[in-house]
């Protein structure tokens, strides 16, 4: 999708989040000098072609007492992996559930699914649930606990042309 | 962890959920807890205000918008952590990256405008650091749920 400067805008608007308040859309529209509707008729494009992946709260995983955040990964028969891995990522306990290449000898890897629990012993018992899930096509794995946040930075947003 | 109540456990539940693109785009999920639109919003402030939730609004893609992105690993060696991390984080085009407990025990995530500019940023690592960069760029994603149970 090409994004105008309109579009520019009103993600940059909307970097921060959204006003709590009870009309966030016409607070936003207003600020950006544009209607309502024209607002919403964007932000629906953007959703339409995946810009937007949706509108909605985004918890702390630690507040909610899901302090084990455990990067599983798994090397998977590729004649199976389309047919397990959207099985994979609709597991209530999987936040994020990517293919990715294998980099031999190194990394023998190609399915990454991002699980969280209150515990390491939580996080393991519900690994063990893809264990089961993956059966035969299961040729390996392991599971990588982030011990140190190294660097944060949010997703800065370019300006084209500057 | 923070004390919620019921209702709170139900807010965080369905404000994961997308928000509808309308006028008064809380009213239906006031109705269904029974508070007031007010009421519902001064329990988000509440929840934003400790932390419970970092953020309220839309999820961009980066992806979606034109720009490059791939996880990359290292293997770095226990007596050159600090130093080599202090090289790869002076790059902006590292987005964040996580010590983890395994062999590749240095993850980062490379943001770039173009593929080329992943490639290329890794290249200089490695010259700079004389250390391998495993390049993991997402192939299909299966569905991201982020959904979490309060």
């Amino acid at each position: 999708m090409s994004i105008d400067a309109t579009d520019r805008a009103i993600i940059e608007a909307l970097q921060s989040g959204l006003p709590l308040v009870p009309a966030p859309y016409a607070e936003v529209a207003e600020k950006l000098g544009l209607e309502e509707s024209d607002l919403t008729t964007r932000l629906a494009a953007m959703k339409e072609s995946g810009v937007i992946r949706r509108i909605a709260a985004a918890p702390n995983h630690y507040k909610l007492g899901m302090t084990a955040n455990g990067m599983t990964v798994w090397d998977v028969d590729d004649a199976v992996l389309n047919e397990v891995g959207p099985k994979i990522g609709a597991l209530p306990f999987v936040t994020h559930s990517y293919e990715r290449p294998r980099a031999l000898p190194d990394w023998p890897y190609n399915l990454f699914a991002m699980v969280h629990g209150s515990s390491r012993e939580e996080v393991e018992e519900k690994r063990q649930q893809i264990v089961e899930l993956l059966g035969d096509a299961l040729r390996g794995s392991d599971t990588l606990y982030s011990t140190r946040i190294l660097k944060k930075t949010g997703l800065r947003l370019r300006k084209k042309g500057d | 962890m923070t004390a919620l109540d019921d209702i709170d456990r139900a807010l965080v539940n369905a404000l994961q959920d997308d928000l509808p693109l309308d006028h008064r785009p809380f009213a239906p999920l006031a109705e269904k807890l029974g508070l007031t639109e007010e009421a519902l919003l001064d329990r988000v402030r509440a929840l934003r205000a400790s932390g419970v939730l970092t953020r309220f609004g839309p999820f961009f893609d980066a992806a979606a918008m034109g720009g490059a992105f791939c996880l990359c690993a290292m293997e770095v060696p226990a007596d050159r952590f600090d130093e080599v991390n202090d090289t790869v984080n002076a790059h902006p085009e590292v987005a964040h990256n996580y010590e983890r407990s395994h062999k590749l025990n240095m993850w980062f995530v490379l943001a770039c405008e173009t593929p080329e500019g992943i490639a290329k940023i890794a290249a200089r690592i490695e010259d700079e650091t004389g250390l391998k960069v495993l390049q993991f760029p997402k192939l299909q994603e299966f569905y991201i749920g982020f959904r979490v149970a309060a």
